[in-house]
């Protein structure tokens, strides 16, 4: 039996409440001193396309998923009918009964590329069409079948309670799947009651009726079907842990960094970040402990963030931009469509030495491409954007915990450098939650650099000159409004004063002392927010990647080293400037390079070749939009060493 | 301490690029001399433009200037203002800027009727780019410019306000300095989002608008004089003043009718204003109570050792189990 190991996974029609039973069945786990990682897959549409979440369960901390299914929890017939192929030989599947004479066939929402392969395989296992054909090569293959009535319970419930609509409580059979699937894993009720009362605790009708429905569920398929089932979850001491999206570590960074003005257009994936800041945009600062002066302290200091959702992202850069100069810290949040229309916005503050913090969640493109999938692509874009020589800083964040971390590093590099950074982050860190130590929020340093205002001091003795030319290209910075320090911004060259100047030696000046922070930054900037490296020190196979495929990667190599093989793991976090220094000396150790990636051309192989002459031996790449699982890296890797593959490898698995 | 401003004391010492005779030199004397009849501290002043001839203006005044991109003044100053709501901001742009390409922010500025002044440089024309129709040019007109006549119909940028709902809208006259000057302190002093449409002629490339035609060039001797083509509002007794929510729709009708009268005759003055709607600033403040004491420009949000001192733990609680 695996005990605190599985693989969990929930589907149903878009806007059916997939998400708040995914919660509900992180938080029981979590509840249960487990770990969880999830991942949430969706379609752009409304109501009726299907979505599931995967929710992966351990015993240990884990960064990643898995391709392979354990437990099925199904409410419609087009779950079944996608997943249950992948459902392992140990695992279980629960359904309606009442949907078995569905045929795959009738289901609209199903793609007819879809409907090919589910025709070959159901024709090379006994043939069929309906969803109790699908069932039954999935039961000779040894998988449990759970049929929960769904539908009966529903009506059971809603006479209970006495519901005259019954399409008032239709999104409560998802947390019956979630207790029935509670039952067949014999973990305790007790822990999906509070994650149940958590979910609903403002409305405690709603959460007794759904605990109803998840007891029915739970003690149905525990008594029927939980005797000697192979997986099981039990709880395990723990402290108190965060359960939490990537987008909301990243929000949580921004609020403790000192963002106070984000702009927005609404845009999937980066939109969640925004919502979340608008929800919780008052906040306190700490009070020191003495009594009685901390009620007064704390309306003194009350912090609070604006958010503001703008006409285009034309408005959302340029509306940031004008924050930052007045003096706040200030961002934006987009993915690709919107940040492609930020390119002139990007520019005006490179050239007027502008700190802007830009959140760019990549997705799947070109163009819409398929807007709510994942995809690393925007690497090069990011670099390259805008047109001229602009400076800024790149960095990618690997997991939650470095996006919530890393999103205070990019305000202080912000205003230490005078420039834009742009911290990059996707899809799939985004819309992944997963269950993470409390952040310790002491002793995270604050770096407004050179300002004058708002505590920064003004050397009266001369005249202020924004731009003035110093040792390290750095100018003092005023805020504007701050007496004494009067100054221009435009978007053409400038002089000192920030005037427009078409001057070739002030030009030349200019050029050199914006792009030459850049220099700057790479002597400053602590090598851990450039590279981190993974695994067995002296491996002479090395990964190479960035972003969201840490998780998968480390996963990855932990099992291919229990097993012997040794692969090293370069984590690239500074994009730009680009650590030539830092990454030459792993990558030279190293006798083969491994790159992985989640995009078409392996955007990342290809820098480090130009920045440092290394050529990766293979590249492992993902476009198809479904993030990379540890399943896929183990066994590309695995195939590179054992010399089976070579070059490129093409993942594509995906649901 | 009582600020004896002079408009000189708003002039910087930058060479002014703009072709003899160009209208914009009267907007930016109105501009200084407003600026300095309402004594407003030239560090809590901060000037936007955007992309054109109109868009060197901040560098010619002295207090904070931002040049910024084409079309962009308005989002860019917003920001500014939304970040420091202490500062006097005033943008300010071409026909161009602010009907062709920054339409979407005119429209956007419109609605959330921030305590800001837009002036409009209305020529026409799109200057620095060598004489292009803008989008302000009637349908088949022809400066001299222009291979051929203008394709595109005009759009009437004081309806375009009021359909945004601009809750100060007024026309002024770049050779009318002390009217424009009037003008402008009543858009700065009004509660809310302003917008002043300049009449300006482009000495170069609109042979048409021009400062003659503006005086009355071609049309018939009224008792031997010709009389000029702009007239103002207040002359005829117009009140474009919202006192009661009751008059919106009929002050608003009338502005609409007024905003029509081009040629022989063109009003200048105040279209409407009404200060009963809700600022932007009112409206953040409804769900940000410190916005005022507090502003996003002014937080402290690091402690003495330089650490950051928001304080995370209510909201890490939500989030955290058990």
């Amino acid at each position: 039996m695996k005990r605190n190991e599985l693989s969990w996974t929930i589907g149903g029609p878009q806007g059916s409440g997939v998400d708040s039973s995914a919660n509900a069945f992180g938080r029981a786990v979590t509840f249960g001193g487990l770990h969880v990682y999830g991942r949430r897959e969706y379609y752009s549409n409304i109501k009726g396309e299907h979505s599931y979440f995967q929710i992966r369960v351990a015993g240990h901390p884990i960064g990643a998923h898995v391709d392979p299914i354990n437990v099925l929890a199904t409410f419609d017939e087009e779950t079944a009918f996608r997943h249950f192929p992948h459902v392992t030989d140990d695992g279980a599947i629960l359904y309606d009964p009442a949907q078995v004479n569905t045929k795959y066939t009738d289901i609209p929402t199903i793609e007819k590329r879809v409907k090919r392969d589910l025709g070959r395989y159901l024709e090379a296992r006994g043939g069929g069409e309906t969803l109790g054909d699908a069932l039954r090569t999935a039961e000779a293959r040894g998988v449990r079948l759970c049929p929960v009535p769904f539908q009966d319970y529903l009506n059971a419930i809603a006479k209970e309670f006495q519901v005259d609509q019954l399409s008032s409580i239709a999104r409560m059979v998802n947390l019956m799947a979630v207790g029935g699937s509670f039952g067949l894993l014999g973990f305790e009720f007790e822990r999906v009651e509070q994650a149940i009362q958590s979910l609903f605790a403002k409305r405690p009708k709603v959460a007794t009726m759904n605990l109803a429905g998840a007891r029915r569920a739970y003690d149905l398929v525990h008594d029927q079907f939980g005797e000697g089932f192979a997986y099981r979850l039990e709880p395990i001491p723990s402290a108190p842990r965060l359960l939490l999206t990537g987008a909301q570590a990243v929000a949580l960074g921004k609020i403790l960094g000192g963002c106070r003005f984000q702009t927005y257009y609404p845009i999937t994936p980066a939109s969640d970040e925004s919502e979340y800041l608008e929800a919780h945009q008052n906040f306190d600062a700490h009070a020191p402990t003495g009594e009685g002066e901390e009620t007064a302290f704390l309306q003194e200091h009350a912090q609070s963030l604006l958010v503001i959702q703008t006409e285009d992202e034309i408005a959302a850069v340029t509306m940031a931009t004008g924050a930052a100069i007045a003096g706040a810290r200030a961002a934006t949040c987009t993915s690709g469509p919107g940040f492609c229309l930020m390119m002139e916005g990007l520019g005006w503050a490179g050239i007027n030495e502008v700190p802007l913090v830009i959140t760019l969640y990549q997705r799947a493109g070109p163009s819409t491409g398929i807007p709510t999938r994942h995809e690393q692509g925007d690497l090069r874009f990011a670099i390259h954007a805008g047109h001229g020589d602009s400076p800024r800083i790149i960095l990618a964040s690997g997991d939650l915990v470095e996006g919530f971390y890393d999103a205070v590093t990019v305000f202080n590099w912000a205003e230490r450098y005078q420039l834009p950074v742009i911290h990059l982050v996707d899809k799939a860190l985004a819309n992944s939650n997963m269950t993470l130590p409390v952040f310790d929020t002491r002793g995270v340093p604050i770096d407004r650099g050179v300002t004058i205002g708002n505590g920064g001091a003004l050397d009266v003795a001369e005249e202020y000159r924004r731009f003035k030319f110093t040792a390290d290209g750095i100018s003092p910075r005023a805020l504007v409004g701050t007496p004494g320090t009067l100054f221009w911004n435009t978007g053409d060259e400038h002089d000192e004063f920030g005037h427009i100047t078409e001057d070739p030696e002030l030009r030349n000046l200019m050029m050199d002392k914006r792009m030459g922070k850049l220099d700057l930054a790479l002597r400053e900037i602590d090598e851990a927010d450039k590279v981190l490296y993974h695994g067995p020190k002296d491996a002479d196979t090395v990964i190479v990647s960035w972003g969201s495929t840490k998780g998968a990667i480390l996963d990855a190599i932990g099992r291919l080293e229990a097993e012997g093989i040794r692969v090293g793991f370069l984590q690239l976090r500074l994009l730009l400037p680009f650590p030539v220094p830092e990454v030459t000396r792993h990558l030279a150790k190293a006798k083969r390079l491994i790159d992985i990636e989640m995009n078409y051309s392996a955007q990342l192989a290809g820098l480090i070749r130009e920045k440092t002459g290394f050529a990766v031996d293979d590249t492992v790449v993902k476009f198809n939009g479904r993030p990379i699982s540890a399943d896929e890296v183990e066994a590309a890797v695995r195939g590179i060493v054992a010399g089976k593959t070579r070059g490129r490898v093409v993942l594509t698995f995906g649901t | 301490m009582a600020l004896d401003l002079k408009a000189a004391d708003f002039q910087t010492e930058v060479h002014n690029d703009w072709c003899p005779g160009c209208g914009d030199f009267g907007i930016l004397r109105a501009i200084q001399m407003a600026l300095a009849e309402l004594k407003v501290p030239a560090h809590r002043t901060a000037m936007v433009s955007g992309i054109g001839c109109s868009g060197k203006t901040p560098h010619y005044i002295k207090a904070y200037g931002f040049h910024t991109l084409h079309g962009r003044s308005l989002p860019y100053a917003t920001g500014i203002k939304l970040a420091n709501p202490d500062l006097e901001v005033v943008v300010m742009g071409g026909d161009g800027d602010g009907l062709g390409i920054g339409a979407g922010h005119f429209v956007g500025a419109g609605r959330r009727n921030l305590d800001i002044t837009y002036v409009i440089f209305d020529n026409g024309v799109y200057g620095l780019t060598k004489g292009q129709a803008s989008p302000t040019l009637k349908l088949g007109m022809k400066p001299k410019s222009l291979p051929a006549p203008n394709l595109h119909e005009a759009i009437n940028p004081l309806w375009l306000a009021l359909a945004s709902g601009v809750t100060f809208v007024a026309r002024g006259y770049s050779f009318d300095i002390k009217h424009l000057k009037d003008l402008l302190m009543r858009a700065i002093r009004h509660k809310g989002y302003a917008f002043v449409d300049v009449l300006q002629p482009c000495p170069t490339y609109n042979d048409i608008n021009t400062k003659e035609w503006f005086a009355g060039e071609g049309l018939e001797p009224v008792e031997g004089k010709v009389p000029p083509r702009v007239y103002k509002l207040d002359s005829r007794g117009y009140d474009g003043v919202v006192r009661d929510d009751a008059e919106v729709p009929q002050k608003l009708a009338q502005a609409v009718v007024k905003a029509l009268e081009w040629g022989d005759e063109i009003p200048i003055g105040v279209l409407y204003q009404n200060e009963r709607v809700s600022t932007f600033e009112e409206r953040i403040a409804e769900r940000v109570p410190s916005y005022r004491a507090n502003p996003p420009s002014s937080q402290v949000f690091w402690d003495d050792e330089k650490n950051a001192s928001t304080d995370l733990s209510k909201l890490l609680k939500d989030l955290t189990f058990p």
